[in-house]
């Protein structure tokens, strides 16, 4: 009850603020237009984004631990959590400055209209790829390798149970976190880009296919994916999955390609849904018919006519689609029954050292274990997302 | 008004079509599990004739369509079979006590459950994302607008549980306001159940605010460029009430709709949040049966999500077919 007094408080406090500010904004600007016309909700806006800024400042500077050396662990997350604002923000700044006088003219043009926000997901997708592709090189130890050590505690400092060889820690039979984590990207990442490909070849063929032809094929194409959406998919894709490690049995491998198969035939039929539409305004255009009276085959029509006047939204649902499926695989793998042990990787990461969370108080380093393998999976959609974003609003023309 | 009546009609008799194929797509899935479930419980220990006995028991013996058509007799009269997990093989030896644990009785109070949750989610989101959607249309291509939007868009493409760890880091452990185990069992008070459902329910409205608030924003300010609010400007009405009054009625229909396709998400998305709360709703139950390969509770779960879902959705259809005149007076 005391803490809900106090909000009230500030609140009230600040919402007197604001008006002390436009009415001192007036008198001294004698009745400038920026005050005038302000709005109440505005100078409180003011005001109170001001407060919290303070109190961000006022908080981030707080020391880390007591006198007694316990740590203040609100102050440590909340460091690094401004801290890896902070460093992102600038990062995806150097990253556009750095597009904008490097690279050929489109692409310096590109960078030159690029949000800040934009700019950083393009950044996070070149980093996330980079790791999955030399995941080999960069970890210092392989995925599956186990060592002695077991339960290292994360830091690398020996006096607090860390151990220099593994910065992050290992886990309960001795293998090393930070390997996993980056071993994590190459199959996470690998095995998402993998199902939205395939997802895309399946709902992208059969939708331009149902464009093309229509009749029957389109109806009963139209008609199965109707069906297949009205399951929601988190639930669809649990359903097969338990018949899927029926058939699996003990080849724990088999069920990893199951489920790409599994969640690439649920998300085609969002990708048939778009393909269709697009499809469906392309192919009375003149220039089909022109193609169609040349004596074209299928082939031709839908892979050199129709395919590239379709790239520009498909690529955007390419994102989206992508965010989705490695949502739903990381989701699965949470659950359980996804990505299976032997191979590292990110959902399962989270599942297994969740329950850290609650030494937070006492040991804020192994706390941050859960939260860095979801972040990791939260940065990628995040950045992949902003990209999309500034994707259609730039096709969509919206101004406003 | 005859019209409207044949379209929703329409509507309802092609939603009971799909839920309809739905469970046949359900059922066939389910029946395609390899060896059946009798062999698997028994293991390797199982004789022919006990492996008969239980498949006599769960009325495996019977041709599938036989079976489908007695399991859906059955859903419809909110009889969904026994559990396989639940059930006692005493039969076959003679000394069944006839008392089962039905697959609705183990339903039907974590049904009750999700439902709490979602109503709890709805009510806090529901308001916060039309708040805040005005406001956006309102300070347009603002910093309060950028930052609305970078924020929503942030949580709605984190996965759940990142947002539910990061909600009981700060909400539970570091500052403990509010329990991080949804221990809910009956006879709780009101109070304590709403306590106990909070965080959960903070997770879910932070994944489906980001949507409703996006397309509040978009649907009004879609409408900003229309003569009649123009009108209203020229007017001299201040820019909240044109947009309250003039814009926001005409924005109803988007805005509706995907309201209703948010709760549909509400009802059947729960499940990774439900695992990480260890909140007993069906979402649990259903993750539980997937582990241990509990067929009717599988099967169960599975209609009863998409029977929510296909009606959410129909919901969704009608209201927008309703709320827009040129979709009521087709030509």
């Amino acid at each position: 009850m005391n803490t809900l007094l106090t909000l009230v408080l500030i609140l009230v406090a600040v919402a007197a603020g604001g008006w002390v500010l436009r009415f001192a904004g007036q008198k001294i600007t004698n009745n400038a237009p920026t005050f005038r016309d302000m709005p109440f909700a505005v100078a409180f806006g003011y005001v109170l984004g001001t407060c919290l800024l303070a109190f961000s400042i006022w908080y981030f500077f707080q020391p880390t631990q007591n006198e007694a050396g316990v740590p203040n662990a609100g102050v440590v997350f909340f460091r690094w959590a401004a801290q890896f604002f902070i460093i992102s923000a600038i990062a995806a700044f150097l990253f556009r400055a750095l597009g904008r006088t490097v690279g050929t003219r489109g692409s310096r043009k590109l960078f030159r209209q690029m949000p800040l926000t934009a700019s950083f997901g393009v950044l996070v997708v070149i980093i996330y790829a980079f790791t999955a592709i030399f995941a080999a090189w960069l970890a210092p130890h392989g995925q599956e390798e186990v060592f002695a050590k077991v339960n290292v505690l994360p830091g690398g400092n020996a006096a607090t149970g860390g151990d220099p060889l593994f910065p992050l820690g290992t886990d309960q039979i001795g293998r090393d976190l930070l390997s996993r984590l980056i071993y994590g990207a190459q199959n996470t990442v690998g095995i998402a880009f993998v199902t939205t490909c395939l997802a895309f070849f399946l709902g992208g063929t059969l939708g331009f296919l149902a464009a093309t032809l229509q009749g029957w094929l389109d109806q009963v194409l139209s008609r199965a994916v109707d069906v297949l959406m009205a399951i929601p998919s988190l639930i669809f894709a649990l359903l097969l999955m338990t018949i899927a490690s029926a058939w699996a049995g003990s080849e724990r491998w088999l069920l990893t390609i199951y489920m790409i198969l599994i969640i690439a035939v649920i998300d085609s039929t969002r990708v048939f849904r778009l393909a269709r539409a697009v499809g469906l305004n392309i192919v009375v255009m003149d220039y089909i018919e022109a193609a169609k009276l040349r004596g074209e085959g299928l082939g031709y029509l839908i892979f050199k006519e129709i395919l590239p006047n379709a790239t520009a939204p498909l690529l955007a649902e390419f994102g989206l689609r992508f965010c989705f499926v490695f949502l739903t695989i990381a989701s699965l793998s949470f659950l359980g029954v996804g990505i299976q042990p032997p191979l590292a990787d990110w959902g399962t990461m989270v599942r297994d050292s969740a329950q850290f969370i609650n030494f937070a108080a006492f040991s804020p380093l192994t706390a941050a274990l859960p939260l860095l393998a979801a972040g990791a999976i939260a940065l990628l959609t995040v950045g992949v997302n902003f990209v999309v974003d500034w994707m259609l609003h730039r096709s969509s023309g919206l101004k406003e | 008004m005859q019209s409207v009546i044949r379209i929703i009609l329409q509507r309802l008799a092609l939603g009971f079509l799909t839920l309809f194929v739905v469970s046949i797509v359900i059922f066939t899935a389910v029946n395609m599990l390899p060896g059946d479930f009798a062999q698997a419980i028994l293991g390797q220990g199982a004789t022919p004739e006990a492996v008969e006995s239980i498949r006599r028991d769960l009325g495996l013996d019977q041709p599938p369509i036989t079976r489908y058509f007695q399991w859906l007799g059955g859903a419809l009269q909110g009889d969904l079979g026994n559990s396989f997990a639940q059930a006692n093989f005493a039969s076959f030896v003679g000394a069944d006590s006839g008392v089962r644990t039905t697959v609705a009785q183990q339903i039907a109070p974590r049904f009750a459950n999700t439902m709490f949750l979602a109503a709890v989610t709805a009510c806090i989101a529901v308001p916060v994302s039309l708040t805040l959607g005005i406001l956006a249309a309102l300070f347009r291509n603002s910093v309060f607008d950028r930052a609305t939007n970078v924020t929503t868009l942030t949580s709605i493409s984190s996965p759940e549980f990142f947002l539910a760890y990061v909600l009981i880091l700060f909400l539970a452990v570091l500052n403990p306001v509010l329990p991080s185990l949804s221990n809910i069992f009956e006879g709780m008070s009101f109070g304590d159940r709403l306590e106990k459902t909070l965080l959960p329910a903070l997770t879910l409205t932070l994944v489906v605010t980001a949507h409703m608030m996006r397309m509040t924003r978009a649907a009004i300010i879609n409408l900003l460029a229309s003569p009649y609010i123009e009108m209203a400007r020229l007017k001299g009405m201040s820019p909240m009430r044109v947009i309250v009054k003039h814009a926001l009625p005409n924005a109803l229909a988007p805005i509706i709709n995907v309201i209703a396709l948010n709760l549909a998400y509400l009802i059947t998305g729960v499940v990774v949040v439900e695992v990480v709360f260890v909140y007993p709703g069906i979402g649990q139950l259903f993750v539980d049966s997937v582990k241990i390969r509990d067929i009717p509770v599988v099967q169960a779960c599975c209609l009863i999500f998409a029977a929510a879902y296909i009606l959410l959705n129909l919901l969704a259809d009608i209201l927008s077919i309703l709320s827009n005149p040129r979709l009521r007076h087709p030509k």
